[in-house]
């Protein structure tokens, strides 16, 4: 909505009784053809302007999280939603890589570019996950780098002479990965997911879809979104950070039909009626990643890049990290946990 | 003296004990087979569709899908459900021995306890019938063959599959299996193929060879045996739905870009595995016979009427003993 008066009257009144002559207002260029009466305008929408401009200019950090067991494609997916080889190679499985024996976290980070502006993207995998005979417990180191991460921010956080921009290493979004037995959920996706998704946005995503057909997806994904529901899973969107009415609708729609996105990733490109599509080329067809009809691939990233990835990182902010930080001063005694001692601080200090 | 000399039944000297086999075959047909398929993987993986689709039948028509909650709590079941499949006056008495719950756990190591006393059980019975007074029914509930389902979506063996086919490669015939096949690319397969072949190898597990084709077999039966030896472990689809495609009606699985045929060579092995399961029926059964229950024998007799934890025999050693005396 623009700033400026709403009634037209008024303003046919007022042209009457100003000469033309009348120098216009300085007022900064707007990049929209809005009907703006000049007279009344303020300029308060120019902020959009600046925002996306000093965003353009600083770049943002965004982190994502793929969990879930080896060989669901979680790298291939990463890859194909970013475009770019972020994470490890995906096709590549050489004899030495083995299932690690524990549960391990690497983050890599990439900076990628596009239209002007710079995303610092972190990938974290979390190889080793769901893969050993016994899997007791294994979603912990998980949640202990989640945590450790709250806690980097904390600590910045708190400190005297603080930091202009806090590198924020915080999780903003957590795939994880179903695999696609066109059964139900197992009882490792549930335990994981019961935990997690009190600390993490976490996002359920059917791996390796093209395994089921029509039919057999809908029913699937009926029956795990039911057992979500029973078990108290809320997967992001979360119901109760909807903000207004119109974010309900949207999210409703998202919560109740198209999540969990099954989902087909690939690195490779076939020619498909003159068009190079990125797909997977089989005896009997290829399949199109990009395709709606074939698969949720592009519903998945428009929900995470192109619609919802400001709003990530606000839950992550705003929510997940502020219970955080909430029971740490509680735990502390309604104090500050100690602040880093820095070269600054000590300098300032002194 | 030429062979050809006792074809005549005119030939002096000819005995007519040429004739044997036909009268095995006959007695064979009439008494009809009996075989048992055990079917171990996790949840999920394709294997009641595979099994219905092979002996082209329905073994599971009431059957409840749990959900994840419960199966927490589950542990390995052991179902077992007998068919009587009649083809051209050949009938077969096909038992299919379920495990559900293996696999689904968090912590799967007691996974494997319920499926191996299953199979030992069945061995012992067995003594027990062969060494009791009247010999005449004796009814072979042994375990013939295992199908281990091995995942297609990861990248080759799992910790659960190694430390299970190790425990279970001296009591049964292992034959590996990747349901849901249509979800890898030719290239991906292959190379699935060859990893598991080479994890198979690197742990030492025994799986099921199948035997050579006799020298004085047809060519054709030679190629196949080679063709199928070449393709272990089978890559399969299952299905029992018919799709149109091409004009006409096959099994098979309908997806927006195109058709899986569960009986096309070029997109599945389907086909493969089971040929070899029926040519290779009666070999399945010998080696149950002459290894593997002859194997659980010597071990039970010598143990006498100890329990298998108070001894510690060397296992290996015996194991390999009879396995150069069979061979």
């Amino acid at each position: 909505s623009c700033a400026g008066p709403v009634e037209s009257k008024t303003e046919a009144a007022m042209s009457e009784l100003v000469p033309e002559s009348r120098q216009k207002p300085v007022v900064p260029m707007k990049p929209m053809g809005i009907n703006a009466n000049l007279l009344g305008y303020i300029g308060i929408d120019t902020i959009i302007e600046q925002m996306r401009k000093k965003t353009m200019k600083t770049g943002f950090d965004f982190n994502i999280m793929v969990v879930g067991q080896s060989g669901l494609g979680k790298s291939t997916l990463v890859n194909t939603l970013f475009k770019s080889q972020v994470s490890r190679k995906s096709s590549g499985w050489n004899r030495e890589e083995k299932i690690p024996k524990t549960v391990e976290i690497k983050a890599i980070g990439h900076v990628i570019e596009e239209g002007g502006v710079k995303m610092k993207l972190t990938v974290i995998d979390t190889p080793g996950f769901g893969d050993q005979i016994n899997n007791e417990n294994c979603w912990e180191p998980i949640e202990k780098y989640i945590n450790e991460q709250y806690e980097k921010f904390l600590k910045e956080e708190v400190n005297i002479a603080r930091k202009k921009r806090i590198p924020d290493t915080r999780v903003h979004c957590c795939l994880y990965f179903i695999s696609p037995t066109g059964h139900s959920l197992r009882p490792l996706d549930l335990e994981f997911m019961k935990h997690l998704s009190k600390v993490v946005n976490i996002i359920p995503v059917i791996a390796k879809a093209d395994t089921m057909t029509l039919e057999e997806k809908t029913e699937f994904k009926q029956r795990v979104r039911k057992e979500l529901e029973v078990n108290g899973i809320e997967f992001y969107p979360q119901k109760e950070f909807d903000e207004d009415l119109e974010d309900k609708t949207e999210n409703d729609k998202i919560r109740q039909e198209s999540m969990p996105f099954a989902v087909v990733g690939s690195d490779k490109e076939y020619q498909v009626n003159g068009k190079r599509v990125l797909g997977r080329k089989t005896p009997w067809g290829i399949i199109e990643v990009e395709n709606l009809t074939h698969c949720e691939f592009a519903l998945l990233r428009d929900f995470v890049i192109r619609t919802h990835l400001q709003d990530l990182k606000e839950v992550t902010h705003n929510i997940h990290y502020e219970t955080y930080r909430a029971k740490r001063l509680n735990d502390n005694g309604g104090l500050p946990p100690m602040a880093v001692e820095t070269e600054e601080n000590h300098e300032s200090n002194l | 003296q030429q062979p050809a000399q006792f074809t005549n039944p005119e030939t002096p000297g000819y005995v007519g004990f040429a004739n044997l086999p036909n009268q095995v075959h006959r007695k064979s047909v009439k008494k009809g087979f009996e075989f048992t398929l055990m079917v171990v993987g996790e949840s999920g993986l394709g294997k009641s569709t595979l099994i219905n689709s092979l002996f082209l039948t329905d073994l599971y028509p009431e059957r409840i899908i749990p959900g994840a909650a419960e199966k927490i709590e589950r542990t390995v079941q052991i179902e077992a459900s007998t068919v009587e499949i009649e083809e051209r006056g050949v009938k077969l008495r096909l038992t299919v021995v379920d495990t559900p719950g293996y696999g689904d756990a968090i912590n799967c190591r007691d996974c494997f306890k319920t499926i191996i006393s299953y199979i030992d059980e069945q061995f012992e019975r067995y003594l027990h019938d062969e060494s009791g007074l009247n010999r005449r029914h004796i009814i072979d509930n042994r375990v013939h063959c295992c199908f281990y389902f091995i995942s297609p979506f990861g990248h080759g063996l799992k910790p659960l599959d190694v430390e299970f086919m190790k425990a279970i490669h001296n009591k049964v015939n292992i034959v590996p299996v990747i349901a849901k096949a249509d979800t890898l690319c030719l290239k991906e397969r292959e190379r699935l193929k060859k990893r598991i072949l080479d994890e198979i190898e690197e742990h030492g597990i025994k799986i099921y060879h199948l035997p050579d084709a006799e020298s004085d077999e047809d060519e054709d039966f030679k190629e196949q045996t080679r063709l199928l030896k070449a393709s272990i472990p089978f890559c399969v689809v299952g299905s029992n739905q018919l799709i149109e495609a091409k004009g006409k009606k096959v099994r098979g699985r309908l997806y927006p870009w195109g058709v899986v045929e569960v009986e096309n060579p070029e997109h599945n092995d389907f086909l493969k595995l089971r040929t070899m399961l029926i040519t290779h029926m009666q070999d399945l059964q010998e080696v149950t016979q002459d290894l593997h229950y002859e194997n659980f024998r010597s071990e039970r007799l010598k143990r006498g009427g100890r329990k298998i934890e108070e001894e510690e025999v060397n296992k290996d050693q015996i194991l390999l003993e009879k396995e150069a005396e069979v061979r």
